[in-house]
């Protein structure tokens, strides 16, 4: 593995040790007793030492916070104050769905994205040009839960194509499955790939503008021959790093859109168990989250070597 | 038959600005038999970079070229994308300035230089490739074959101009114009790279357009020379002749302000000679001479009236009212 692949892992690691840190610590000082609110302000204060004992609430923090990080390398999540079951096998469950909802999403802004922003590009100052950058503007300012409230409207209301919300499960096939992932899909897309879509015009238009590019074309190739194969390989460098941040702002998106389409996903579970004070489930969720983005983002350099000879041999 | 294989007529490049269209070359005229050399020379702004962009049909997207090209008797002026892309890195080809920026960092040497023969002659990846590694001999890389795996951060500016010729040659073209090639290079490595294109413009017999403002890079090079200034050919002859004697006063101020290494360096050092003045704006140029408001030879015909171009030599011309008063001088 190349010297700057081994420091980006180092650098993930201490960025998943420090968020846990920070969740723990977060989490800690938030107002309201976990066991109160699970016992009721009727408890006995018998009772509610005993709910900390069991849970272990009673002990010093850095000492829960120690056990609490050991359990969480053995893949043990902890139990839920409130379902009383373990944290993984219910934070399991709602991934099934947020992941690939997240990552259709994901995939839809990426085509749409490249699509219009090259496009946009080759077409600089060109109707088509501004034409794709005011429909961009537009989907920038539209906040995705209402743009699903519209898509709900449109499409399940008016046309009866496709339900309004809900999820059947991927035990049902998967068909019906992906069916109704499309609209919470696309409100979630459009604010990205409208933001993504700029960013891939104006690399490109920087690249463009580059000396190779002009060397290309006194080779004899054509615009879009220059286009594809000298312009686009180095104008994605700028774009898949936006790529790796926005996958983070589509999974905190997910809670919102997941009410909108009332979605059994992660988000909804963090939702209820942020109101329900169900504190393990609410780290459990956060942490995953975190490593779900550091993930990303270390794929996301991983393909800078892949894309970029240069990163091989120096350091950036 | 006797036709120059390129005849450039009136050739004028306008761009398009925020202030209005700037006329930055006025009707150029010169033409270039097979095999010949042609220098182009001049400060910068005179218009001899955009003179080259609009031979490839390269200008930028707010440039428009007027006049006509003619190369072997078809006015490229007046071909279409397709055709000229045609010619392009195949009859006409090109290498630029700046070495550093000229290559794509993505791809590998290899690559680079096999996509005109890909692109032209049709040649497989791995023709092209075979190809590429006797072009890269060619232009004095050692260890082609290694080389051609190589990206170019990991090749010294030298060598990624001698990639850019290899690049250049690859079809053999009929005219390689080469723009300022060794500008951005260390002076040991400049002399490098002229006798290298010197000696392929010989052994290959293709035509040369070398466009520099360097003049000693001109005299060593080239067999006829054009000085151009503010967009217009003010001087043109044999190279021998016209550095022999130097007869419009822009080119013999360029002469002058040329720095030279004066045997046993007397202190105090003369100081530089230099053309008063700056370049003229391109947006406002009347009909009068350009040079006029810099020249110490001005006298109002030459405010007024656009000079003649005068055969100072069997094939030796200036364009000034006031040849009669060069005529002597070194």
């Amino acid at each position: 593995m190349p010297l700057f692949l081994l420091k980006r892992f180092a650098t993930l690691l201490a960025t998943l040790l420090a968020t846990s840190v920070i969740v723990f610590l977060v989490l800690e000082i938030l107002p309201g007793d976990p066991a109160l609110l699970v016992l009721g302000i009727d408890a006995t204060d018998e009772q509610l030492a005993v709910f900390r004992h069991e849970y272990g609430l009673d002990r010093p923090v850095l000492e829960r916070y120690l056990g609490w990080l050991g359990a969480l390398l053995q893949g043990d999540f902890g139990i839920s104050y409130a379902y009383k079951t373990p944290v993984w096998p219910l934070i399991a469950e709602r991934l099934a769905l947020t992941y690939p909802l997240a990552a259709f999403a994901m995939l839809l802004t990426v085509v749409l994205a490249l699509g219009l922003g090259v496009f946009a590009a080759s077409q600089h100052n060109r109707p088509g040009d501004v034409v794709i950058m005011g429909i961009s503007q537009l989907g920038i300012s539209i906040p995705n839960f209402w743009f699903g409230l519209l898509l709900i409207l449109l499409f399940a209301v008016n046309l009866g194509w496709l339900s309004a919300g809900g999820f059947p499960g991927w035990g049902g096939g998967l068909g019906p499955a992906l069916l109704s992932l499309i609209l919470p899909g696309i409100s979630l897309a459009v604010v990205q790939a409208a933001i993504l879509a700029r960013i891939t015009r104006s690399a490109v238009l920087e690249v463009l503008r580059e000396d190779f590019v002009r060397t290309a074309r006194a080779k004899g190739l054509s615009r879009s021959q220059a286009l594809w194969g000298h312009v686009l390989r180095n104008a994605l460098i700028p774009v898949i790093t936006v790529i790796g941040l926005q996958f983070g702002n589509l999974l905190t998106g997910t809670i919102v859109v997941e009410q909108v389409f009332s979605l059994p996903g992660l988000g909804r579970l963090v939702f209820q168990a942020i109101s329900n004070r169900d504190i393990e489930v609410v780290k459990a969720a956060v942490i995953l989250l975190a490593f779900t983005v550091v993930a990303v983002n270390f794929i996301v350099d991983v393909l800078y070597a892949v894309i970029d000879p240069r990163l091989k041999v120096r350091d950036v | 038959m006797d036709q120059p294989l390129l005849t450039v007529r009136d050739l004028r490049v306008t761009l398009s600005t925020a202030r209005g269209p700037a006329e930055a070359v006025r009707g150029l005229d010169f033409s270039l038999d097979r095999g010949e050399t042609l220098g182009i020379v001049g400060e910068s702004g005179c218009g001899k970079s955009l003179t080259a962009l609009a031979l490839m049909g390269l200008l930028p997207d707010n440039g428009h070229a007027g006049g006509s090209v003619l190369f072997r008797n078809e006015d490229i002026l007046r071909f279409d994308e397709r055709q000229m892309c045609d010619l392009r890195g195949n009859r006409l080809a090109m290498i630029f300035q700046e070495p550093m920026t000229s290559l794509n960092p993505l791809h590998r040497i290899g690559n680079q230089i096999a996509e005109p023969l890909q692109q032209h002659l049709k040649l497989s990846r791995r023709q092209a490739w075979e190809r590429a590694a006797e072009l890269l001999d060619r232009v004095g890389i050692p260890n082609p074959r290694a080389r051609l795996e190589s990206y170019p951060h990991q090749l010294s500016g030298g060598q990624r101009q001698r990639v850019m010729i290899a690049i250049a040659l690859a079809c053999d073209p009929d005219i390689l114009i080469a723009d300022e090639p060794t500008t951005a290079l260390d002076v040991t490595i400049q002399g490098q790279i002229l006798d290298l294109i010197r000696k392929l413009v010989d052994d290959s017999g293709m035509a040369l357009i070398l466009i520099s403002h360097d003049l000693g890079v001109i005299a060593e090079t080239v067999d006829r020379v054009l000085v151009m200034y503010a967009g217009r050919a003010v001087e043109t002859g044999p190279v021998h002749e016209v550095f022999a004697g130097l007869r419009h006063p822009y080119a013999r101020g360029l002469f002058a302000a040329m720095p030279r290494l004066a045997p046993g360096l007397a202190y105090p050092r003369p100081r530089l000679p230099t053309i008063p003045g700056i370049v003229p704006d391109l947006l406002d140029l009347g009909t009068a001479c350009a040079f006029a408001p810099r020249c110490v030879l001005a006298e109002p015909r030459c405010r007024g009236e656009f000079p003649p171009l005068v055969a100072v030599g069997p094939r030796h011309g200036a364009e000034c009212w006031r040849t009669d008063m060069t005529e002597e001088r070194p």
